[in-house]
């Protein structure tokens, strides 16, 4: 038998309502894991701290598209080592399931992209044979794909020169990522720029975005504001900025989910404040004699207290981590059933915010309860005042 | 048994201020997943009415074939004109085919609520039919827009959810300027845009045929007419869409996963919300363990005892989820949001809390009542006579 | 003569309940030798529960002095007077002695959770207790899984773990029949005549004057002439 032992043993007396209180917790940090990775997902920092590479996209949507010719220019800004491009080709996979799909130039699309891993030979068939496609890896497990079958994609913008929507593409490659960041942006595929823009009807060279290789990191902010610079009042005006910033801007279209996510939380963690809270305040009103018994053993005030609030944590931390491992499980679940359309990724951060809930929730239920049993007098308490 | 089971729903009521504090968690748990479920899915209940709202029966749309939206689409000056002087769309007041050739272009406006995020927003170039079209469009301040300058009408929806588009103002459009003269009423999504004359918009962004073309339909069979008439054409390749079904389309997308995001946080919200009302319960139960027994030894049956305690239950997930519907209705009912719509550029629609979606609230509060009383309520019906007595 | 295990000087204790203050004890001295068995006892209200409070040392007169074990315990600071407890003196109650929640070895343990010593040591200890109290072979057994006079000696074996001078106990046989009070009582003397332990018991039971050296009445917050 040791403190902790006691304070354990303690939490159990009544067990199915330390059971049901748990189950309360658990629910609580599920929800929150799952929300929070949202959240943390749509509100991540933006910053040119670190960034390789840089986006740029027509001033005022990236829907409208820039002209290839721009290329040589961008080439030539200091700072800028290469220059990719991708055009969306609004790719769709039988009969409506959307793709991420990009006609690109494949060599530069292997030299701004190192974190994508795929075998040379592979990046040399998918430049050589102008029909050709990669895919990522996520994507092409998703769908069964394998090298050398020929694919079938459609594309709802474009058709090619007969009228047809319907294409087909050789899969010469499957590229995987190099690391957890980069294996998350293998849902998409890449097709032959020059064939596609030889072989659609409305083929007029031009691209919606051109991906910047910077020579230097440092360069970002100085590289961005060059760029859009030079192409200002001109009728393809320009706006240069980091992936974060481009990932960022594109969440806050669809809405302040940070907002929602919030309100959510906050309803969520008000109630669990009580129904945890209650559950401490009972147990404690109901041991005011053993407590009162633990003092007259010599405990001193202060250990009394640290005996309560143990046992508000032990239930915080233990429902808490639970809570946040299953939302780690649901997460992986909802991003693979999902095909990567849903990415939930209950990440270090969110584990971090989650632990800082975890204490402050203790703190909040544990409390009073704690100073009540701190305070009590012996003789009170065993008289039964 | 009835009235047993009343009397003793009686003597438990009154005894709920003693116990209020347990009672009080399975108020406000319940009011919480009510509250969150009704105020997420008045988004999509918002979001689907002004799409719905938006576009007639007795109207088509025409655009470029296999594009889903309007952004997609493409038509040239000599397809556009085809297009209005097929079969099958109806006569204006003029003679003229009501029909109005409309080109789409994207601008940019801050957002009101966070000065630093800018989003994309439809300016819409339309033909003077555009307005015999649209019906229910009126201006309710300043004046339309002259056709020949780059005058500009904002819906009211904009001017809720951005700044810079006030009237008198200038929005600089690709290296042009443009100046806002009135503001339009629509009651549906045309309310999130901007419109001016077509051939301005021509000119200016340097496009020759259009984005779409809206055409009344000729009667009944005016819109298989104007279908199989663009279809036997080979100069042309469209798809043609009754106007309302094409908005109606575009919620599909908004409302899944709304529906997902709703589905799964009020799930997971009443689990929790179950085990509390579990606890409570049982708490209840056993703190009137004595009672009960009493009420047994007198005579009263098992059976009354249970359905007392699911009835406290009850009544106590029913207080809680209309104080939870109460709040989303208040706080959310109204409240006006934009979001990304088909072409990427934002729609202005308002949470609706509606009638259904508060009896669904309410339909999720009982249940979760029922199934966090009912194991307690055996417990209760259960609790041999004798043990309970020795508790005196 | 080597100095009284319990010196209580002109003690006066008075309580405040609600606007009332309502004085308990008025001016008690008295002393306890080493290795005396005192009972207590007088009517309800005479003040003798208070008077036990007092000597050991769970709650402080509001005059006079205490002195356990030649020590001042009177005036010691709350954190102070729980650590002197800890180490001086044992306590038995009539009711909630033992926690529900740990075995009978376990309940045994938990004053040792204060000392120094390690897991092995504490259980070796706690062993010894209840063989002393005659319950080894019920180590493993939760109170509610004991009867009164069990759970009473469990409670006497915890009273002794830390091996205080002092035995205190309000009642103990306040709850239990005849013949189990009996037992009870009979413990207490063993430890008494063989183990040295001063003990004094508040009680009602005629009977416990038998069992104990000497006897105290108390009425009215004063005592009475003594009894040998």
């Amino acid at each position: 038998m040791t403190k902790s032992g006691f304070v354990i043993a303690n939490l159990f007396r009544k067990r199915t309502r330390t059971i049901l209180t748990l189950l309360s917790v658990i629910m609580a940090f599920l929800l929150f894991g799952l929300l929070q990775s949202i959240n943390s997902m749509f509100n991540a920092g933006a910053d040119f701290v670190g960034a390789t590479r840089l986006i740029t996209q027509a001033r005022v949507s990236f829907t409208t598209a820039l002209p290839i010719s721009m290329l040589p220019k961008l080439e030539a800004v200091p700072g800028v080592a290469r220059v990719a491009y991708w055009q969306w080709f609004g790719g769709v996979w039988q009969e409506n399931t959307q793709l991420i799909v990009f006609a690109a130039d494949p060599l530069r699309q292997r030299d701004v992209y190192p974190e994508y891993l795929m075998p040379d030979e592979q990046w040399q068939g998918f430049a050589k044979i102008r029909t050709s496609m990669i895919a990522g890896k996520q994507m092409a497990d998703q769908y069964g794909w394998k090298v050398g079958e020929k694919i079938p994609i459609s594309s709802n913008i474009y058709p090619q020169k007969n009228g047809s929507k319907s294409w087909v593409f050789d899969l010469v490659g499957i590229f995987d990522g190099k690391d957890d960041d980069a294996k998350k942006r293998t849902n998409q595929a890449f097709i032959n720029y020059d064939y596609f823009d030889e072989a659609n009807q409305f083929g007029k060279g031009r691209t919606n975005f051109f991906i910047l290789k910077l020579t230097d990191s440092n360069q970002a902010a100085a590289v961005s504001k060059t760029v859009d610079a030079m192409f200002e009042n001109s009728p393809d005006e320009t706006k240069t900025q980091t992936e974060k910033d481009f990932n960022v801007g594109f969440v806050k279209q669809i809405g302040d989910i940070g907002l929602i996510v919030r309100w959510i939380l906050f309803a969520v963690f008000f109630t669990l404040l009580l129904v945890v809270g209650n559950t401490m305040a009972q147990s404690v009103r109901e041991r005011i004699p053993e407590l009162a018994v633990l003092k007259t053993l010599g405990f001193s005030d202060g250990s009394v207290l640290g005996f309560v609030f143990a046992e508000a944590f032990a239930l915080c931390l233990f429902g808490g981590l639970v809570g946040l491992g299953l939302a780690t499980f649901a997460g992986a679940a909802v991003t693979k059933g999902t095909g990567n359309q849903f990415p939930v990724y209950v990440d270090v951060r969110v584990w971090l915010i989650g632990i800082a809930a975890i204490v402050l929730m203790s703190l909040a239920v544990g409390l009073l309860p704690a100073l009540r049993a701190q305070r009590l007098k012996i003789v009170d308490a065993l008289a039964g005042r | 048994m009835l009235r047993q089971a009343l009397a003793i729903t009686g003597l438990n009521i009154r005894s709920i201020p003693e116990r209020w504090a347990p009672s009080l968690v399975i108020v406000i748990g319940l009011a919480g997943v009510v509250a969150v479920f009704c105020a997420l899915l008045a988004m999509a209940a918002g979001f689907t009415d002004t799409l719905k709202a938006t576009g007639r029966d007795d109207a088509a749309i025409i655009m470029r074939g296999g594009s889903d939206a309007e952004l997609n689409s493409g038509l040239d000056r000599t397809q556009t004109d085809i297009i209005e002087e097929a079969p099958g769309i109806a006569a204006g007041a003029d003679g003229k085919p009501e029909a109005s050739a409309e080109v789409m272009v994207i601008a940019e406006l801050v957002r009101k609520d966070d000065k630093n995020s800018g989003a994309n927003i439809t300016v819409r170039g339309v033909e003077p039919t555009a307005f015999t079209l649209r019906p229910k469009l009126k201006i309710v301040n300043g004046r339309n827009f002259t056709p020949g300058l780059r005058e500009l009408i904002v819906g009211s929806g904009v001017l809720r959810q951005f700044q810079g588009a006030e009237i008198g103002k200038v929005l600089r459009m690709r290296g042009s300027d443009w100046t806002v003269v009135g503001e339009f009423e629509s009651g549906d999504a045309h309310e999130s845009e901007l419109l001016t004359d077509i051939n301005v918009a021509r000119t200016t962004f340097q496009r020759t045929g259009s984005s779409s073309v809206l055409a009344a339909l000729d009667g009944a069979g005016g819109f298989e007419k104007l279908k199989s008439a663009l279809a036997a054409d080979p100069r042309v390749n469209v798809d043609v869409v009754r106007e309302r079904d094409y908005f109606s389309g575009q919620t599909k997308q908004f409302r899944q996963t709304i529906g997902l995001l709703a589905g799964i946080v009020t799930i997971i919200m009443a689990l929790g919300a179950i085990f509390a009302a579990l606890n409570s319960m049982y708490a209840a139960v056993a703190a009137r363990g004595k009672e009960i027994a009493t009420l047994r030894a007198i005579g009263f049956g098992g059976l009354p005892v249970l359905v007392s305690v699911m009835i406290e239950s009850l009544l106590l997930a029913l207080v809680g989820g209309i104080l939870g519907a109460l709040f989303a209705y208040v706080f959310f009912n109204n409240l006006s949001v934009s979001t990304l719509g088909q072409n990427f550029t934002q729609v202005v629609f308002s949470f609706k809390v509606t009638p259904q979606l508060v009896i669904e609230g309410l339909i999720i509060a009982v249940t979760i009542g029922m199934v966090g009383g009912l194991l307690p309520a055996i417990r209760a019906a259960r609790l041999p006579v004798t043990t309970g007595l020795r508790e005196l | 003569m080597s100095e009284p295990m319990v010196a209580v000087r002109n003690v006066t204790k008075v309580y405040q309940r609600g606007q009332q203050k309502v004085e308990v004890l008025h001016g008690l001295t008295l002393e306890i030798p080493k290795g005396d068995f005192v009972a207590l006892m007088g009517p309800s209200g005479s003040g003798k529960t208070t008077l036990l409070n007092l000597i050991g040392g769970l709650d402080q007169p509001t005059a006079g002095e205490v002195l356990v074990g030649g020590k001042r315990i009177d005036k010691l600071p709350s954190g102070e007077l729980a650590h002197w407890r800890a180490h001086n003196v044992g306590f038995v109650f009539q009711f909630y002695n033992l926690m529900p929640v740990l075995t009978a070895e376990g309940n045994v343990e938990l004053p040792l959770l204060l000392t120094k010593l390690t897991a092995a040591q504490r259980k070796k200890n706690a062993a010894v207790a209840l063989q002393v109290v005659g319950l080894a072979d019920r180590a493993k057994h939760k109170p509610r899984e004991l009867s009164g006079g069990q759970e009473q000696r469990v409670a006497i074996a915890r009273a002794l773990v830390s091996d205080p001078q002092l035995l205190v106990c309000d009642e103990p046989t306040g709850d239990l029949d005849r013949k189990t009070a009996d037992e009870i009582l009979g413990l207490l003397q063993v430890l008494n005549r063989e183990h040295g332990k001063t003990i004094v018991i508040v009680t009602h039971d005629p009977k416990a004057a038998e069992f104990a050296r000497r006897t105290l009445h108390l009425e009215k917050g004063q005592l009475l002439e003594q009894a040998a």
